[in-house]
């Protein structure tokens, strides 16, 4: 398996080697005119007749309450942060039902749009920009509180490289909303009120196109430059959601922190990039399309009886043919500073969302990593896995139901 | 809202600015979620918590909301938590802020509202014998001038603030 990937990737380099000099410079030169054209073009026409009808969007706000928790089906906001707790020894049900219900009372306020209960700055709550606040239970605060733990972490897979300060944790909290300053001040609310409890494992902060700055539903750009989720399932109940059991009305999250070796992907001119998803950078079409969202044709040849979309291109190893099995996938870019010599800290917080992690989830992975193009230039660094309990009532807190009437 | 609750706003609002005093969301209108009594009571107290502490002292914050056309004086509190409850206000007194026993109690304006908080009117848990833990509920009683006492639960609240200095009362 790694010889012949090792044969279709020595193919493709060789190929897209000899248009490199000429294609990737007009490329490069294409795309920035553009870009540039594009802003410009949209912020001259913006300023003079947005002006006076423009509504301010930090007012908007997504419900905390219903059946789900927010965070998961809603559409995906600019910012997000990801920070991961684990529970101080002897921490069990009884004073994790307690901490459950401070951080469910921060997250119904502040998702509102209002200070938390003895919020020293009130002020910053008052634009919620569709906050969503979402928590998640990760094996060890199921041990931790006595009850059989619905998730584990995942097998592992020859291509990770995983670090413990990205990895694992007992209590997951999800802090989302479309401005930076409010993600802010909500995740130092829900530090204030967890540090009792806890201690703060890893903090992982992400960002995606601003709002407004593409139309509602449009697939986001990853730092690679490729439309990145793509393929999503449309009956979430079927694909997220669980129908039964104490998780009902829940589902499991599985994150994972993949870093992205620009440097090296720099090396690569469009053809090859291009090769290696099996979508083009442009719109996002399969190789074999027109659209972003034509079915891929894994069947068609080109003229040397190669398959069009290769074998080990990304979108066919990670492809789920049942619509209903594939993962919810709502992924957030990071950029976390430069090296001195330039090269960046960047990557995607890939963030999975399945109602069963060992049939959804890991059957992908394992087939990614056994022999996707991709590899080459991103590794897995991070990875942790969360049951996200149903969402509650008014009179409810998260968790309730995974952990009420305990010892 | 009466001269006298607004001359309180205000006084606090510029002694004590910064600490939240002019918190737009701390005003009279009822939330039903965070509600700590039925309306149908006199006085009712909305988003009451304590700090959170091993033992010692530590403060009881809420506002107090007066439903009907009356004055109402909290006279007197009490807590299974600590044998001695005191009604505190927190005054300037050489150059310092200093929280010290408010003479009357405190008065709740007719169809009005009363703030209790960090920096500003508070109640005062002298000796707290078992540790008030983060996310517990915290009974606390609140004994008037005028009919039945005001019973509610308190949530303990982890908070750095409210640390004035103690000044015993010389006139109780």
């Amino acid at each position: 398996m790694a010889e012949q990937r090792i044969t279709r990737r020595g193919l493709f380099a060789a190929g897209a080697a000899t248009a490199v000099g000429t294609a990737a410079g007009t490329v490069a030169g294409t795309v920035a005119g553009t870009v540039a054209g594009t802003m410009a073009g949209t912020s001259a026409g913006a300023s003079p007749s947005g002006a006076a009808t423009e509504v301010p969007s930090g007012t908007a706000t997504e419900p905390f309450h219903g059946v789900h928790q927010a965070g998961i089906a809603t559409s995906p906001q600019a910012h997000a942060v990801f920070v991961a707790f684990d529970l101080k020894r002897g921490t069990g049900r009884e004073p994790i039902a307690r901490l459950m219900r401070l951080l469910t009372d921060d997250a119904r306020r502040l998702t509102l749009g209002r200070g938390a209960l003895a919020d020293t700055e009130p002020e910053l709550a008052a634009s919620p920009a569709r906050l969503t606040v979402t928590f998640g239970f990760g094996p060890g605060l199921f041990e931790a509180a006595g009850v059989d733990s619905p998730v584990r972490q995942l097998p592992e897979f020859e291509t990770d490289k995983l670090e413990d300060r990205w990895s694992g944790g007992d209590l997951l909290v999800q802090i989302c909303a479309d401005d930076p300053l409010t993600v802010a001040h909500a995740l130092r609310m829900v530090v204030k009120d967890a540090r009792a409890f806890a201690r703060v494992r890893w903090t992982q902060r992400g960002f995606r196109r601003g709002a407004h700055v593409q139309p509602a539903g449009a697939t986001q750009r990853n730092l690679m430059g490729q439309l990145d989720g793509t393929v999503n399932p449309a009956d979430l109940d079927r694909a997220v959601w669980l129908g039964q059991g104490p998780l009902r009305g829940g589902t499991t999250l599985v994150l994972r922190r993949i870093r992205m070796d620009l440097e090296t992907w720099d090396e690569l001119d469009r053809t090859g990039r291009e090769f290696t998803i099996g979508r083009r950078l442009a719109d996002g079409a399969p190789l074999t399309g027109r659209a972003e969202h034509d079915e891929p044709d894994f069947g068609r040849l080109n003229r040397l009886g190669f398959p069009v979309i290769s074998e080990y291109a990304h979108i066919r190893r990670a492809r789920v043919d049942d619509p209903g099995a594939r993962m919810l996938r709502r992924p957030y870019n990071y950029d976390d500073g430069l090296a001195e010599d330039g090269t960046p800290d960047s990557g995607l917080l890939f963030a999975a969302y399945q109602a069963d992690v060992d049939k959804q989830f890991v059957p992908v992975q394992r087939r990614l990593a056994e022999g996707d193009l991709l590899n080459e230039w991103i590794t897995a660094i991070g990875s942790a896995v969360f049951a996200i309990p149903p969402g509650c009532a008014p009179d409810g807190w998260i968790g309730e139901t995974l952990l009420a009437d305990g010892p | 809202m009466n001269t006298r609750s607004a001359l309180l706003v205000t006084a606090t609002a510029v002694l004590l600015a910064g600490c939240g005093a002019a918190t737009p969301a701390a005003g009279p209108a009822p939330t039903t979620s965070v509600e700590a009594a039925a309306p149908a009571q006199a006085l009712t107290i909305t988003d009451p918590w304590v700090k959170a502490v091993k033992e010692g002292m530590t403060a009881a914050f809420g506002t107090l909301v007066n439903h009907t056309d009356s004055p109402i004086t909290v006279v007197a509190g009490a807590s299974p938590l600590s044998p001695e409850i005191e009604l505190h206000e927190v005054v300037e007194s050489d150059n310092k802020m200093i929280m010290r026993p408010k003479d009357g109690g405190f008065v709740v304006p007719a169809r009005g509202s009363h703030e209790l908080k960090p920096g500003g009117d508070h109640i005062m848990l002298m000796g707290v014998k078992e540790e008030v833990k983060p996310g517990a509920e915290i009974p606390l009683t609140l004994t008037l001038q005028e009919g039945p006492p005001l019973e509610f639960t308190a949530v303990g609240k982890d908070f750095a603030g409210a640390k004035e200095d103690y000044q015993p009362g010389t006139d109780h």
